[in-house]
């Protein structure tokens, strides 16, 4: 009698597992098409705002709307703070990461602003390790066109890309070395590192 | 002159060699840091004082399609060389491309002036001699910065005093035609310095460690250029966010 029930709840806990693998498993699980698409509005967003004619001063703007959207930011954040996250409190890493949030907006529109006038064209994407590589084109005026690839994931329960290479310079690896050495230099100091983060990039 | 430089350029070869292991990817490999971060110094004050405001002058004084003439025109001249180094990689598809490209600017392109082979997308398949070690199985040595050229590895800094010896073009043109090659690349470089200025600038002067930031650019840049892996070493953070 035990066996049988258990035996059949266990049936039905599997028939339960599938039919919900069968319902929720295209909206969870992240696939080369999805993260292509994910890019590829990413793409479409960045392309019209280099292209909007718009004051530089108020592109900076889209694009930390645009950052937001489509980056995991938390992710981002705990791997440029590197082992201090480790010893950092829950309300120390939410600074950090609305403050580095900011920085990272300030810093990188600047750097698109050097698309202004071209575009970014997604080639390809394909399944590496555990996320997504997906493979863009800048087409930049008077320049040769140079990669940036995008790489995403579903691990923060959204479809969101966490690292960016641009001709193989990597923004994690990056922003680890800068923080890294912001942080030396406040003798470890997150709350300082935090402060001056408010208005650095 | 050409025969030392060549001889510097072996030695330096027999260097490689001997020194330092080969390196995992990602890794940085600096035992001269001390050393270099000194050299580092002076390259920022010999940006600050000279090169940064000489850019600003001639970039400002020189218009822009005047500009891309002169950079066409010396990144024209630097093709020969690169043949030479696809050559030596027996990348000979790379050889015939470069090849064509410098026929067909060096002719309808006005010596190099324009870039009609760019327009219909035979843009240039950038090499030199460190690459060329590269595929001959060198490792990159150590991290070095150069007084006045910067970033490089010791491989690359081989790679640099060879490029330089064998220089074909500089051969074949002689003085004063030779001069006039040297003077557009220097005004290629500054003019580089000019449009690239923010970022260039972000880099050395608004970083909290210039050095250190000039070395990983440096570093993953050239890694990505020679990287002939199909699937790059992509650090997954949520596997390890410390960094660890």
């Amino acid at each position: 009698m035990v066996n049988e029930l258990s035996r059949r709840s266990v049936l039905s806990g599997l028939m339960a597992g599938v039919a919900g693998l069968a319902l929720t498993g295209p909206a969870f699980a992240l696939n080369t098409e999805q993260a292509r698409n994910l890019i590829n509005d990413l793409v479409n967003e960045i392309n019209n705002v280099i292209n909007s004619g718009k004051p530089e001063t108020a592109m900076y703007g889209d694009f930390e709307k645009i950052f937001i959207r489509y980056a995991d930011v938390p992710i981002i954040a705990r791997s440029a703070l590197g082992v201090a996250a480790r010893s950092a409190s829950a309300a120390q890493m939410n600074a950090f990461t609305t403050a580095f949030r900011g920085y990272l907006s300030r810093k990188y529109g600047k750097r698109f602003r050097e698309f202004i006038g071209g575009k970014l064209e997604v080639e390809s994407a394909r399944a590496v390790k555990s996320f997504y590589e997906v493979k863009t084109t800048a087409y930049l005026r008077g320049e040769a066109p140079f990669e940036v690839v995008f790489l995403v994931s579903d691990k923060s329960g959204r479809d969101l890309f966490f690292n960016m290479y641009i001709e193989g310079v990597n923004m994690l690896a990056t922003e680890r070395t800068e923080i890294g050495a912001m942080l030396d230099a406040r003798r470890g100091n997150i709350d300082l590192l935090i402060q001056d983060l408010k208005t650095a990039g | 002159m050409n025969i030392l430089l060549r001889l510097a350029g072996l030695a330096g070869i027999g260097l490689l060699t001997a020194c330092t292991p080969p390196q995992g990817p990602g890794e940085i490999n600096d035992p001269f840091e001390t050393r270099n971060r000194e050299v580092h110094e002076a390259n920022k004050k010999l940006d600050r004082n000279i090169v940064r405001p000489s850019s600003q002058r001639y970039g400002r004084a020189v218009p822009k399609p005047m500009r891309q003439g002169i950079e066409n025109f010396s990144d024209n001249l630097a093709l020969p060389g690169m043949v030479v180094n696809d050559v030596l990689q027996l990348r000979l598809d790379d050889a015939i491309w470069n090849s064509g490209r410098f026929l067909f600017n060096s002719t309808i392109g006005l010596a190099g002036i324009m870039d009609p082979a760019g327009d219909i997308g035979i843009t240039e398949r950038s090499t030199d001699f460190g690459e060329t070690l590269h595929v001959w199985g060198f490792n990159e040595g150590a991290y070095l910065e150069l007084p006045v050229l910067g970033p490089s590895t010791e491989r690359d800094a081989v790679g640099k005093v060879v490029d330089f010896a064998l220089n074909p073009v500089g051969r074949v043109l002689g003085w004063p035609e030779g001069g006039v090659k040297t003077a557009a690349d220097v005004a290629a470089r500054v003019g580089d310095r000019y449009d690239h200025t923010e970022l260039i600038d972000s880099i050395l002067y608004e970083s909290a460690d210039s050095y250190a930031q000039a070395r990983l650019l440096y570093l993953q840049n050239r890694r990505f250029e020679l990287g002939d892996q199909e699937e790059p070493d992509y650090y997954d953070p949520y596997e390890d966010p410390y960094g660890e």
